[in-house]
């Protein structure tokens, strides 16, 4: 029996936080988004395709995604050093590479993608709150993408499988303690783009947290598309 | 302009299902289905399916009109900055007179503002040409930029917005495809009222009946006193 019978929050095992996404929050930026899950908000500004500089960093076949994740210096109850760190270049790191599995950005030789995601309030799940507010920017920006992408935390607390963990739920410590599963699913055929894990799971237990995540994800994207398509519905039956 | 319903579509949805279909710009087939690469309308002819951008940076096209700023020059041309992925090339045989080689800094130099005509787009250049009329450099006035996607409503059906700015506040406006704007004025106080009004143009773009919103703020603005100053087509 796990020790973890019911959520602090009162929400089902498999049920996400109540989800609030805007795109094109911000004039000045090529495509923006932000993306919210109780209480963790994801702004992601994109910039580009433009130049890229240094020119030794340019590719002539086709265009580089740079990301950049950074957490506010008051996103958590104690200050957050400001600046890299190990952690926030790790997730830059990985944003980038689940990102560049539907970006296509062949048409734009030697030019660079500029992805910067900032989190000025987070109760867990940063990460994936932070792609699904990119992958909202970049389709805001007119980035060729092959599909959409949306991306959950699933997580065991002691023995149970839930879906949305938040930081008490990430924090819990009691019998076989809390394991952390990021992961990001593209749209359209429903592939891998993300998988991490922070602690311990069994290979069953793994694969039904997959399958829980990929479910969990069609409410991410069913927001994601809502968002886009009112972005734009305004006005268009004038032109 | 088709009668179709306009539909919005984002990246990975089924625009159409069918192997009689072509996937054109925004496009591609995956399978029986033709798929959206791009966020956008939804736009289909006959067979060619395609998905027309709805925001994002500025694409350069072939005929379109756009103002850059000179950032580089080679030996034979100049290269244009204007707000694109990659910056356009304007050929030393492009320009309207003859320019001997080593000499091409005393017809434009780095800084100068230019309006061209974009001439061709490939994968990975852009080529310019300002040797039609109403092309060429830009001395005085102000250039202003603005999200490239608003430009039609600056422009309005067959020219009506500008022509309306133009006739109530005497300034001689050239907009660009690529969302920069020049205005040249009789004098300052001319100008910078111009670009108030485009700047609301821009951020009402999307509402009902614009026209008459932007002749009722002109009228808040003040009346200028209606000289129409003669158009810059002389290059």
């Amino acid at each position: 029996m796990s020790l973890y019978k019911e959520r602090f929050d009162g929400r089902a095992f498999d049920e996400v936080r109540p989800i609030r996404a805007e795109v094109g929050i911000i004039p000045s930026a090529d495509g923006s988004a932000v993306f919210e899950t109780g209480g963790t908000r994801a702004i992601a500004v994109v910039r580009g395709p433009r130049t890229l500089h240094p020119q030794h960093m340019q590719n002539p076949q086709k265009g580089i995604l740079r990301v950049s994740y950074g957490m506010m210096p008051f996103s958590v109850w104690d200050r957050i050093r400001p600046g890299p760190s190990r952690r926030s270049e790790e997730i830059s790191k990985v944003t980038e590479w689940a990102l560049s599995s539907v970006v296509d950005l062949s048409e734009f030789p030697n030019t660079v993608v500029d992805v910067f995601i900032q989190i000025p309030q987070a109760d867990a799940g940063t990460r994936v709150a932070g792609i699904n507010a990119a992958a909202m920017a970049l389709a805001d920006a007119g980035i060729p993408m092959r599909e959409m992408i949306s991306a959950i935390a699933v997580g065991k607390v002691d023995k149970t499988l839930i879906v949305d963990v938040n930081k008490m739920e990430e924090d819990f410590s009691e019998g076989e303690g809390s394991t952390d599963i990021p992961m990001a699913f593209t749209s359209r055929r429903k592939n891998i783009a993300l998988l991490q894990l922070d602690g311990k799971i069994s290979t069953d237990e793994l694969k039904k947290a997959i399958e829980m995540g990929k479910v969990a994800c069609e409410k991410v994207l069913e927001a994601q598309v809502e968002a886009l398509k009112k972005s734009k519905s305004k006005g268009i039956e004038n032109e | 302009m088709s009668n179709e319903e306009r539909t919005i579509v984002v990246p990975g949805e089924t625009l159409v299902s069918g192997n009689d279909y072509l996937p054109g710009d925004g496009a591609y087939r995956d399978g029986k289905d033709v798929v959206a690469q791009r966020f956008g309308i939804k736009n289909i002819s006959e067979k060619l399916v395609r998905v027309v951008p709805v925001s994002g940076t500025y694409r350069p096209r072939k005929g379109n009109t756009i103002i850059g700023v000179v950032v580089d020059i080679t030996f034979n041309g100049w290269l244009i900055d204007f707000g694109g992925a990659q910056n356009a090339f304007l050929s030393i045989s492009e320009v309207p007179r003859y320019i001997n080689k080593g000499e091409l800094r005393d017809f434009l130099d780095f800084g100068d503002a230019v309006v061209v005509k974009v001439w061709d787009v490939k994968s990975r250049s852009v080529e310019v040409s300002m040797k039609m009329r109403g092309f060429g450099k830009l001395e005085g006035g102000m250039i202003i930029k603005v999200n490239p996607n608003k430009v039609p409503r600056i422009i309005g059906k067959e020219g009506s917005m500008v022509k309306l700015l133009k006739n109530s506040l005497g300034c001689s406006i050239t907009v660009g495809q690529n969302g920069y704007v020049w205005i040249y004025g009789k004098s300052l106080e001319d100008e910078i009222k111009t670009k108030k009004v485009i700047e609301f143009i821009v951020d009402n773009a999307t509402s009902i009946g614009l026209t008459e919103a932007v002749e009722k703020y002109i009228h808040e603005l003040g009346e200028s006193d209606f000289e129409i100053i003669e158009e810059n087509t002389d290059k």
